[in-house]
C-alpha cells in the first residue's frame, strides 16, 4: 500500500525528517510514536502532501505510484486521508455541505457523476450513527465551536464518509476523554478491512489499547529508531522516551 | 470646460425646469453656492486621501438625460429580487419608469421625490425632513441637493409597515447619451414604530461611462426599524458616490448592509446621527473586488445621547489590482455615557498588487463607554487550505470556500431570505467557483 524510502524532508532548508523507511501493507495498522518534536506530525503532513514541506530526498509510493509533485487533493482522490490534530473551523459551511463538496469533488476527479442526494443522505445517516453523532450536529458550521472531542469525532466521521485506502490519524487521542476515545477507536476499528491500512500517530500508549497495531515504530530526530510489535508501545509507556533517546546515543 | 464649471452653468438651465417658488428651491440655491465655493473634493483633503475623482472630472458627462428610454422587463428582470413580490421604484437614465415600477399610497407612501416636491399633500413632510440631516457643507452632497428633483420618496406613518420590501433601482442605458451623470435624491421617513425594508441598486447597462452622485436621507423615529440593503455590483465603467445620512430617535434600530462587488469607483459615505437614547445602529459590509476596481467605505457614527449602541463589521476580499479603503469614525459626545461602540474591519488580499487602507478614527469625550475596534489585513490561512485540500477539494474551490466562510457572518443579519440567497450566489460567482452545493 504505502512504501516510504529514505525520506528526507523539511522547511526552508531545515531538515525535520532524516531518512525514513516505512512499508505499510493493506490490512495493517501501524503506530508511530515518539517524543515531542521527533517529526511525527511532519511525516503525516508530508504523506498528505502539505506544500510547506519540501522533500529533498527519497520517495513516497502509494500502491506503486510515486506521489512526488502530487497535490494534497490529488492524494486525497487516490485514497489518502489525514485526520488533523487541530481541525480547522469553517464558519458558514455545514458539516453536511462540506462532506457533499468533498465527496463530489473526489467523484469528479474519478470521472463520476455527483452522488445522488438520497444515497448521500443514507451514507451520512449510516456513518453518523457509527460515530454516535447527533443529526443536529451535522447542520452546524464545520468545527466552529466544537469541543475537542467533537472535532476528533468529526474527523473520523469524515474518514468514514470518504473511505480512504490509507488513513493517517495524527494525535487523534489528544484532548479526548475516555468515552470519546472509545467511540473514535470503535469507529476506526469498524472501518478497518483487509483492503485498507491505518497509521496511528500518538504520544501515548492509551489509544493503542483500543486500536491495536500490528507494528509500532518509534520516531526520534526524524528517523525511525526502533520498530516492533505492540509490546514496544507498552515498554515505551513503562520506560519513557528517555530510554529510546539514551539507547540511540549509545 | 471642466465638470465643475459645466455643472454650475447647467444650474441656470435646471432652474427653467423646476418650480423656483417652492421653498426647496431656496435650499437648492444655497447648495449650489456651497458647491461653487468648494468644488470637487481632492486628495489633499484627509477624507479623500485614497480616492481620486480627477479622471471622472475630465469626462464629458451629460447632465440632463433625454426622456425617451424604455426597457423591457425581461431585459432587466435579473436585477430585481424577482423571486419575491416587492414594491419597485425604477428609474431609467434618471427618469422614472412607471412601466417597471410598482408604487403605493395605500396606508404608506412609496412613490417619487418629484411627486413629493410638487404635491401640496406632501408639503408638511418635505418641510419637516427634506435636507434636514444631509450635510450642508460636504461639497458632493450639496451638489446633489442643488440638482435634487427626482428619486425615491418613502413615508411610513406611525405603526405601519409596508406589506413587502421596497426596491429602488436605477438603470442607465446610455442609448442616447455618451456619458451620464445622475444625481438621485431619496427621502425615507419611518415614523414611530414603523418598519421598512429597502433594497437599493444602481445598474448600468451601457459601455458608456456613468457617474452617480446619490444622496439618501433616512429618518427613523422612536421605536422604528429600518433595514436597508445596498447592492453594488455594477459594470466596470460605472462609478458611484453614495451619500447616506441617517437620523435616529429613541430606541430605533437601523441596519445598513453594503455589498460591494463591482463598479469602477465606489465611494460610500455612511453617516449615522444618534439623536436619542437606546438606539441601535448597525453597518455591515462585504466587499469583493478584482481588476482595477476601487471601493472606499467612509462611515461615521455620532453618539450624541447616552445608552446607545453601534456595530460595524466590514469584510473585504481584494484581488488583482483592486484597491479598498475603510475609514470608520466614531464620535462619542461627553453626554453619551454608557455607549457601546464596536467596529471591525477584516481584509484578505489575494493578490500581491491589491491594496487596502484601513483606518479607525475614534473621538471619545465620555468616560463611561465601551468602544472597541480592530482591523486586520491578511492572506488566506495556509493550514485551512491544506485541510480542505486534504479532503479532496481542489485548491481554487478550497480558497473560495474559505473566503466565503470569511465573509459569511456579515450575511447572518440579512432578513430577506431571497436576498441572502442572491448575495450568496453573487459571492460564489464573484469568487469564480461552482461549489458542490448551494451556498
Amino acid at each position: 500500500m504505502l512504501k516510504i524510502k529514505n525520506l528526507h524532508a523539511g522547511v526552508e532548508g531545515n531538515e525535520i525528517l532524516n531518512g525514513i523507511d516505512l512499508e505499510v501493507k493493506a490490512g495493517e495498522v501501524h503506530a508511530i510514536m515518539g517524543p515531542n518534536g521527533s517529526g511525527k506530525s511532519t511525516l503525516a503532513a508530508v504523506i498528505a502532501g502539505k506544500e510547506e514541506f519540501e522533500v529533498t530526498e527519497g520517495t513516497i509510493e502509494l500502491e506503486g505510484e510515486d506521489l512526488d509533485e502530487t497535490s494534497p487533493e490529488e492524494r486525497a482522490h487516490k485514497g489518502v486521508f489525514l485526520s488533523f490534530q487541530y481541525p480547522v473551523e469553517i464558519p458558514g459551511v455545514s458539516v453536511t455541505n462540506f462532506m457533499k463538496t468533498a465527496i463530489n469533488e473526489s467523484r469528479k476527479a474519478r470521472g463520476l457523476e455527483d452522488m445522488p442526494a438520497n444515497i448521500m443522505l443514507k451514507l451520512i445517516r449510516e456513518k453518523s450513527e457509527l460515530l454516535e453523532i447527533d443529526r443536529k450536529f451535522l447542520s452546524r458550521s464545520l468545527n466552529e465551536g466544537f469541543s475537542g472531542g467533537e472535532k476528533k469525532r468529526n474527523e473520523i466521521f469524515q474518514m468514514a464518509m470518504l473511505e480512504p485506502k490509507l488513513a493517517i490519524l495524527d494525535e487523534t487521542d489528544s484532548g479526548l476523554d475516555i468515552d470519546a476515545l472509545r467511540i473514535v477507536a470503535n469507529g476506526v476499528n469498524k472501518l478497518k478491512s483487509q483492503e485498507n491500512a491505518v497509521i496511528v500517530i500518538t504520544h501515548y500508549q492509551r489509544l493503542l489499547d483500543y486500536i491495536v497495531p500490528d507494528f509500532v515504530h518509534v520516531l526520534h530526530e526524524g528517523k525511525i529508531v526502533k520498530s516492533g510489535t505492540k509490546d514496544l508501545a507498552l515498554e515505551l509507556e513503562e520506560k519513557g522516551y528517555d530510554w529510546i533517546k539514551n539507547e540511540t546515543l549509545v | 470646460m471642466d465638470l465643475k464649471d459645466k455643472l454650475i452653468s447647467s444650474f441656470l438651465a435646471f432652474e427653467n425646469n423646476v418650480d423656483v417658488d417652492h421653498p426647496v428651491h431656496d435650499i437648492r440655491s444655497e447648495a449650489i453656492k456651497n458647491f461653487e465655493s468648494k468644488g470637487f473634493p481632492n486628495r489633499k483633503q484627509e477624507a479623500w486621501k485614497y480616492t481620486s475623482l480627477n479622471s471622472l472630472q475630465k469626462t464629458n458627462f451629460s447632465i440632463f438625460p433625454k426622456e425617451v428610454n424604455a426597457l423591457e422587463y425581461k431585459e432587466v428582470k435579473k436585477y430585481f429580487l424577482h423571486e419575491v413580490d416587492t414594491f419597485k421604484i425604477v428609474f431609467i437614465d434618471g427618469v422614472y419608469s412607471s412601466f417597471l415600477s410598482e408604487t403605493t399610497h395605500d396606508g404608506v407612501d412609496i412613490c417619487l421625490m418629484s411627486a413629493a416636491l410638487s404635491k401640496p399633500v406632501y408639503k408638511k413632510v418635505i418641510d419637516e425632513y427634506f435636507n434636514k440631516i444631509a450635510s450642508k457643507e460636504e461639497s458632493l452632497t450639496t451638489l446633489n441637493t442643488a440638482f435634487s428633483k427626482e428619486g425615491a420618496f418613502i413615508f411610513i406613518p406611525k405603526g405601519k409597515m409596508p406589506i413587502k420590501p421596497v426596491e429602488i433601482l436605477h438603470f442607465t442605458t446610455g442609448t442616447t447619451e455618451a456619458s451620464l451623470l445622475l444625481q438621485p435624491r431619496n427621502l425615507i421617513v419611518a415614523e414611530e414604530k414603523a418598519e421598512l425594508q429597502v433594497i437599493e441598486r444602481h445598474q448600468s447597462l451601457t459601455k458608456n461611462e456613468v457617474l452617480t452622485n446619490c444622496v439618501t436621507e433616512i429618518f427613523a423615529a422612536k421605536n422604528s426599524i429600518v433595514d436597508y440593503y445596498k447592492v453594488q455590483n455594477d459594470l466596470d465603467n460605472a462609478s458611484l458616490i453614495d451619500n447616506t445620512y441617517i437620523d435616529q430617535k429613541d430606541s430605533s434600530v437601523v441596519k445598513i448592509h453594503t455589498f460591494s462587488f463591482g463598479g469602477k469607483l465606489t465611494r460610500n459615505n455612511l453617516n449615522f446621527y444618534q439623536n436619542g437614547e437606546r438606539i441601535d445602529s448597525t453597518m455591515k459590509g462585504v466587499t469583493i473586488l478584482g481588476k482595477k476596481q476601487h471601493v472606499d467605505h467612509h462611515t461615521l457614527v455620532h453618539h450624541k445621547e447616552p445608552n446607545c449602541e453601534s456595530h460595524q463589521d466590514y469584510k473585504g476580499i481584494y484581488g488583482d489590482k483592486s484597491t479598498g479603503v475603510f475609514n470608520g469614525k466614531i464620535i462619542v459626545d461627553k453626554v453619551a455615557q454608557k455607549t457601546n461602540a464596536f467596529q471591525q474591519n477584516n481584509n484578505i488580499l489575494i493578490s500581491d498588487k491589491a491594496t487596502i487602507n484601513t483606518k479607525p478614527q475614534l473621538e471619545i469625550f465620555a468616560d463611561d463607554v465601551k468602544c472597541s475596534h480592530g482591523c486586520t489585513i491578511g492572506q488566506l490561512d495556509e493550514e485551512a487550505l491544506f485541510y480542505l485540500q486534504s479532503r479532496g477539494i481542489p485548491k481554487k474551490e478550497a480558497a473560495a470556500l474559505l473566503m466565503y466562510a470569511f465573509a459569511n457572518n456579515v450575511l447572518e443579519s440579512v432578513r430577506i431570505p431571497e436576498l441572502k440567497r442572491r448575495i450568496n450566489t453573487l459571492i460564489a460567482k464573484k469568487l469564480g467557483v461552482e461549489l458542490g452545493f448551494n451556498l
